[in-house]
Formats: structure tokens, C-alpha cells, sequence
């Protein structure tokens, strides 16, 4: 299987660690990966906008780059999210199809395709909170959610329980929005860090010594938040923890 | 003279100044949520009751026309007196007129979104006839002269003190009291007499049924009962996509309802309408008001579905932080956003980005509305209707244009752009600025993932093909 790595721009440009240990991490799994030199965005940002037709040069970009794949894996819950069911700013042609129905977020890629059961090199004495973000949560369905009542399931919970000295922190809300919500994060900025206090307010209150996600937008805005405000907690992409880092 | 959006991000900030006032609004509708999912537990059928009452509704407005003639029919045969209205102005001249026929000068009423829109009040009281809210919450409203902040809880963004001070102001009561059983009690010592002396009764309904020709009134209050039965003229305002077929499908609905409103598994009152009492008049007001023009959107009408639950704005983060007030409205919070926007595409364009599009609104909606799938599809249909800020749209315009090119966009990122667009970089700036408001920005790094690959797997590639 070739699989097609995809960086999302804000990994890209500010948290390039959570970058290299999802490749190190498929690397030390057997996988063959390369990483498109020439890549940009998957069009979320404009799509999420309303700005449908602004999407279609990145949309068409990211097909060209990467429909030679079999499997195209992202570090990202929303960029999946929109790949998977919104990519709809071009024509659907054979190539788009391929490339959406093949497009999976790293812990679905890891838990389901993969079906990864050990990283014997993984340890994280920690107390963390997992942060699901709305996308893993509500469009890619990795763990179960609260509204619904269902049997309790979580795929990045699955993962990280095989990590060794990990535990986990309960916060009371686990599973309400941080509040970035891409350009919401700036146009309605009140409400946006209002909500990203409150987050990481009730992880460090529930414990937490790391909160841990596996999307880094929602992290960068709640980083930004906790660190203004003062709120003692650090932040890890799961990608990060479950290729072996240790602090 | 165009009209302006509505500035939710402003209003919502200056709610959220207010700490206490914020603080008490999340954590009191989050209560509901919980109590909500605590009797979704209890219940192991209930996401099969969702999708039987998404069904019906869908299956009902899918067959509106026929159903609402069969309602007509059997109303009119339980002696009811059937009106239609074609919109706001329409309705509030049937009820001016009902009224006027009887002499009627006071009317009591029970809580009615519709009425809401319709504006009654500001149309009636002009014309001599006082009009009363009964229950409490929206008593408190239209007291302070404001619009329901939700629409099961009217006055959820109040605390007791602001109550004390409105009843001070009209029942000369102690403005320091802070007992809500006291001021309840207020309130009641000032509604009853009124109600006593009303010469007309309002109340909403919760659901019409077409083949009994009756309708439902839930309230947790009573006061819909009495401003129905004590004066002898009832008049029901309804909006026609309230309708279910049959008497049986209340079993589905009623158990949903408070359930999903406030986690209590019935309303205190759940009253059937069949017909007048001896001797006085009853009266039904199917309104309309937009709503066959978004039964013809292909991509919202299932918003007709919703029960006025309220369960959407109880789980919104969003507007649990914003208070219902910010949304500028009758309808506030997720159902609000993709209802609002088919009354005035301008005034409301704003609200459908009052959303993370986070998706908890969908999932806990009984009827099984995709409210937050509604929301982006809003999006799109606004911008290509030009109702976005001017500033947002040319920033997409140009983002899109830079992610269509590799090498302009690799130099963008690498801050080494001569000119990225014909956009002034401070115009750019201004718009990404209130992140730093109250968030740090990510620390700088050392190298791009990009720079990084390239050297440590694309160079090293080639120096191992070299050796």
C-alpha cells in the first residue's frame, strides 16, 4: 500500500513536530509514505466560509497530488471531515471519488486500517485529557458522543491505552465544541475564547497534565487560550505520544 | 434603505462581559442538557422515537395541503372556528377583528412563538387592547420589554435580582427580594385578578391533529388553561407545519417533547382542544408566514420538522455563551440560525455563522433536523447571494487563490512573498487581529514540516542514491 501524507497547513507552519511523528510513526509501522512537495490545503477554510468556488483550486491541487495513492492519511479530524463529505467545489470525476472514499484521519487509519494493537516504544507517564474534536466526534464518528446515548467507544482512547504509564483525566464536558471553528476563531473571537477557557479550564481542573487531540487547529486555539489565561496545561498531538515521546 | 445584519459576535461579546450573568446561563442550560440525557437513558427506544417522529413530520409535510383540509373539516364539526392567515399582518387583523367583533379590550395570553413573530402585541395594543402574557418568563419579557431569549425558557438569560428589579418597577414589590418562590408568588398575586377580568383568552399550540380536529397545549405553568377556559373566547394561534395526523402519534411526540426541553418527562399540563366550552367561542389561526416558501427549499424545509423543544440552544456551546438576546430574533440558537435567514437573507446573514458547526444541535434534536449540516449549507447559499462581510469574502477569494498555487504559496508561508494580492497586508492583519485578543498566537518554530521533509527524507534520499 503507497499512502499519500498530507500536512495541514497550520502543521505545516507551526506545529511541524506533530508533522514528522505521524510520519515517523507510519514509517515505524512498516508503511511506505511519501509526503507531495507541492502541496497546500484541502480547501476547508473557504468551503467552511461559504466560499464554495474559492475551494476549487486547492480541491483540484490536492487531487492531482494525491490520486496516485492508495491511501491518503492526514494528522487532521476536519480536513478528513471535509475531504471525506464536503469536497464538492469541483466536478466528481473518477480520480475525486478515489481520492475521497481513500482519505482517512491518522486514528481511523491506525484503529480500523492498520489495526495497530502495540507501540512497543511508546511511553507517556502522564495524566492527559483527550480532546475529540467536533469532526472526529460528530462527522468521522471515532468515539461515541454524549447527545446520542450509545455505547460508550473511543478509537483514540483504544490507541492510547496501549501507551505504557498513560492515564487519563475526566473532564465534565468532554465532549462541547473548544470553540475554534476556523474563521469563527477570529469573527466571533468573544465567543470563541470564551469557550477555549472553559475547555482547558475543566481539563486542568479534571487533572489533566497534557491535554491531547488529534487535531492541532482545535490545540492551537486552545493553547493560545490557556497560556493568556494563565491555565497550567501543556499540549500533544496523539501522533506525538503514540511515536514515542516522552515530554 | 438596506437593512443591517444583525452583529452577533458584538452582542454575544458584550454578554459575555457580564461574568455572572454568563456563567449562570451555561451552566443552567448545560443542566438541561444533562437532565435531557438522563431521560434519554431511561429510555432504550428513544432513537427509535426520534426517527418515528422525524418520519411523521416529514411524511406530514410532504402531504401538508390534504392534511390541513382534514383539520379544517373536523374542526369545523367540533364547532371551532377556522381561520387562515397568509402571513404576520394577516393574522393580527383576524385577531384584531375576533376581538373587536366581542368588545374584547383585555387578552390573556399563553407563551406563542408565533405570535411572536407576527408582532400581536405591538399591533393590538395601539388599537385599546391590553395584552397580558401568563406565563411567568414571558411575562418577565414583556415587562422589561424584550423579546423571549429561548423558546422554552424565556427569561433564562434574567437572574433573580433583575426579576426583583422589573417587579419593583410595575408591582411596587421590594426591589432586594431574592427569593424566586417570593417572586413567583408576586407575579401570581398580579395575574390573577387579570386574568379573572379578561375579556379573551390566547393560547399557541403545540401540535394539531388532522383526523380528531383538535389541538395540544403543553405548558409546565397552567397558565394556558386558564387564559383558554376563564374568559369564554380562546383563540389558538398555530403555525400549519404543527400538524400530525393522527391522535396516536402524540405518543410519540409527547414523550419526546419535554424530555428533549427540559429532561422532565411530561409537562405538567398537556391539554387536548376539541371545541368551545357551553356558551363560548373557540377559535383556531393557521398562520403561514414564510413557511409554504421554505417548504419549497429543497435544502431547508426539514427545519419545518421542529417541535420548539429548545434542546438545540441547551447543547449550543455557542449560544449557551451568547445569551438568545445576541442572535437579534424571535428564533435564537441552531434552529434560530437556519430559520431567521428565510424572513430576511440580509438582516439574519450573520447567524448562520454563529456556529462551529460542532453538530451536538443535530444530535440531540427529537425530530431529527440536520440543524448544523442546514447551517453550512446556508453558508454557501449566502455567499453566493453576496451577504458576506466584503473583507471575509475577497480573504477566501484570495486564500483560494494562493492554495491553487504551489510555489506562491510555499513563499507565503515562508514569509518570503513579494506580493501575495492586491489586498493591503493591513487589511489582512486588521481582520486576523482578535485572535490575540484574549489567545496567545503558536510559538514560532524552527522549520516547516515542509523544510524538514525535504532535508531529512527528500536530501537524504538523494545523497543515499549518490553514495
Amino acid at each position: 500500500m503507497k499512502i499519500g501524507l498530507f500536512i495541514p497547513c497550520y502543521i505545516d507552519a507551526f506545529y511541524p513536530n506533530a508533522g514528522v511523528a505521524t510520519l515517523e510513526l507510519l514509517e515505524k509501522l512498516g508503511q511506505a509514505v511519501e509526503y507531495p512537495m507541492e502541496q497546500t490545503c484541502c480547501g476547508q477554510p473557504m468551503a467552511n466560509s461559504g466560499c464554495n468556488r474559492d475551494a476549487a483550486s486547492a480541491e483540484a491541487l490536492f487531487v492531482k497530488l494525491f490520486a496516485k495513492y492508495d491511501a491518503i492519511v492526514m494528522p487532521s479530524g476536519s480536513c478528513t471531515h471535509h475531504v471525506r463529505d464536503n469536497f464538492d467545489a469541483i466536478p466528481q470525476t473518477d480520480e475525486v471519488r478515489h481520492v475521497r472514499e481513500n482519505t482517512f484521519e491518522l486514528v481511523e487509519f491506525l484503529h480500523d486500517v492498520l489495526k495497530v494493537d502495540n507501540f512497543p516504544w511508546a511511553e507517556f507517564p502522564h495524566k492527559v485529557g483527550l480532546h475529540n474534536s467536533c469532526g472526529t466526534l460528530r462527522a468521522l464518528r471515532t468515539a461515541s458522543m454524549s447527545e446520542l446515548g450509545e455505547p460508550f467507544f473511543s478509537k483514540p482512547m483504544d490507541l492510547l491505552s496501549k501507551v505504557k504509564g498513560i492515564s487519563f483525566a475526566h473532564p465534565k464536558r468532554p465532549d462541547e465544541c473548544c470553540g475554534f471553528g476556523g474563521t469563527f476563531s477570529v469573527t466571533e473571537e468573544a465567543v470563541s475564547a470564551k469557550m477555549g477557557v472553559d475547555k482547558v479550564t475543566d481539563h486542568h481542573k479534571a487533572g489533566a497534565e497534557y491535554i491531547v487531540s488529534a487535531d492541532t487547529s482545535c490545540m492551537m486555539h486552545q493553547q493560545g487560550c490557556a497560556e493568556r489565561a494563565g491555565v497550567p496545561i501543556r499540549f500533544i498531538h496523539i501522533a506525538e505520544i503514540l511515536n514515542g515521546a516522552r515530554e | 434603505m438596506k437593512v443591517k445584519p444583525v452583529n452577533h459576535a458584538k452582542a454575544a461579546e458584550e454578554f459575555i462581559e457580564d461574568v455572572a450573568h454568563e456563567s449562570f446561563h451555561d451552566e443552567r442550560l448545560w443542566d438541561l442538557r444533562q437532565k435531557r440525557d438522563e431521560q434519554m437513558h431511561i429510555l432504550p427506544e428513544w432513537q427509535e422515537l426520534r426517527t418515528r417522529a422525524s418520519q411523521i413530520k416529514e411524511h406530514t409535510l410532504a402531504n401538508l395541503p390534504e392534511y390541513l383540509e382534514q383539520f379544517e373539516a373536523n374542526a369545523k364539526k367540533n364547532g371551532i372556528h377556522v381561520h387562515w392567515a397568509a402571513d404576520g399582518a394577516e393574522h393580527n387583523r383576524i385577531v384584531g377583528e375576533i376581538l373587536e367583533k366581542h368588545g374584547a379590550k383585555s387578552l390573556i395570553k399563553s407563551k406563542s412563538m408565533v405570535t411572536e413573530e407576527c408582532q400581536m402585541r405591538e399591533y393590538l395594543e395601539p388599537r385599546g387592547v391590553t395584552v397580558t402574557e401568563t406565563d411567568l418568563g414571558e411575562r418577565i419579557q414583556q415587562l422589561d420589554n424584550q423579546m423571549p431569549s429561548h423558546i422554552v425558557v424565556p427569561a433564562v438569560h434574567k437572574l433573580i435580582p433583575d426579576v426583583a428589579k422589573i417587579f419593583a418597577e410595575h408591582y411596587h414589590t421590594d426591589p432586594n427580594d431574592n427569593s424566586a418562590q417570593s417572586l413567583a408568588w408576586q407575579q401570581r398575586l398580579a395575574a390573577r385578578p387579570v386574568i379573572l377580568s379578561a375579556d379573551a383568552g390566547m393560547t399557541g399550540g403545540n401540535f394539531v391533529v388532522a383526523e380528531t380536529g383538535s389541538f395540544v397545549v403543553c405548558t409546565n405553568e397552567g397558565n394556558a388553561d386558564l387564559s383558554a377556559t376563564v374568559p369564554g373566547l380562546h383563540i389558538a394561534t398555530i403555525g400549519i407545519e404543527r400538524l400530525v395526523p393522527r391522535m396516536a402519534d402524540m405518543g410519540v411526540f409527547i414523550r419526546l417533547l419535554s424530555r428533549s426541553a427540559l429532561g422532565s418527562p411530561i409537562t405538567q399540563y398537556t391539554t387536548h382542544f376539541r371545541g368551545p366550552q357551553k356558551g363560548s367561542e373557540m377559535h383556531v389561526v393557521l398562520v403561514d408566514n414564510g413557511r409554504s416558501h421554505r417548504l419549497g427549499m429543497q435544502d431547508f424545509w426539514t427545519s419545518l420538522k421542529c417541535i420548539r423543544c429548545g434542546a438545540c440552544m441547551n447543547t449550543c456551546p455557542v449560544y449557551r455563551r451568547s445569551g438568545g438576546l445576541s442572535y437579534g430574533a424571535v428564533y435564537s440558537g441552531p434552529i434560530g440560525a437556519i430559520i431567521d435567514p428565510t424572513f430576511n437573507e440580509r438582516k439574519y446573514s450573520t447567524l448562520p455563522f454563529a456556529s462551529t458547526m460542532n453538530g451536538s444541535c443535530t444530535n440531540v434534536c427529537p425530530v431529527k433536523i440536520n440543524i448544523h449540516e442546514q447551517l453550512y449549507k446556508w453558508r454557501r447559499v449566502l455567499a453566493e447571494h453576496h451577504e458576506l462581510p466584503f473583507v471575509k469574502r475577497e480573504i477566501m477569494h484570495m486564500a483560494g487563490k494562493l492554495m491553487g498555487q504551489p510555489k506562491l504559496y510555499r513563499a507565503a508561508i515562508n514569509g518570503t512573498e513579494v506580493a501575495l494580492s492586491t489586498m493591503p497586508r493591513f487589511v489582512l492583519y486588521n481582520w486576523l487581529n482578535p485572535w490575540g485578543k484574549h489567545r496567545e498566537l503558536p510559538h514560532p518554530v524552527k522549520t516547516t514540516f515542509n523544510s524538514w521533509y525535504k532535508k531529512n527524507r527528500l536530501n537524504k534520499q538523494k545523497e543515499g542514491e549518490k553514495a
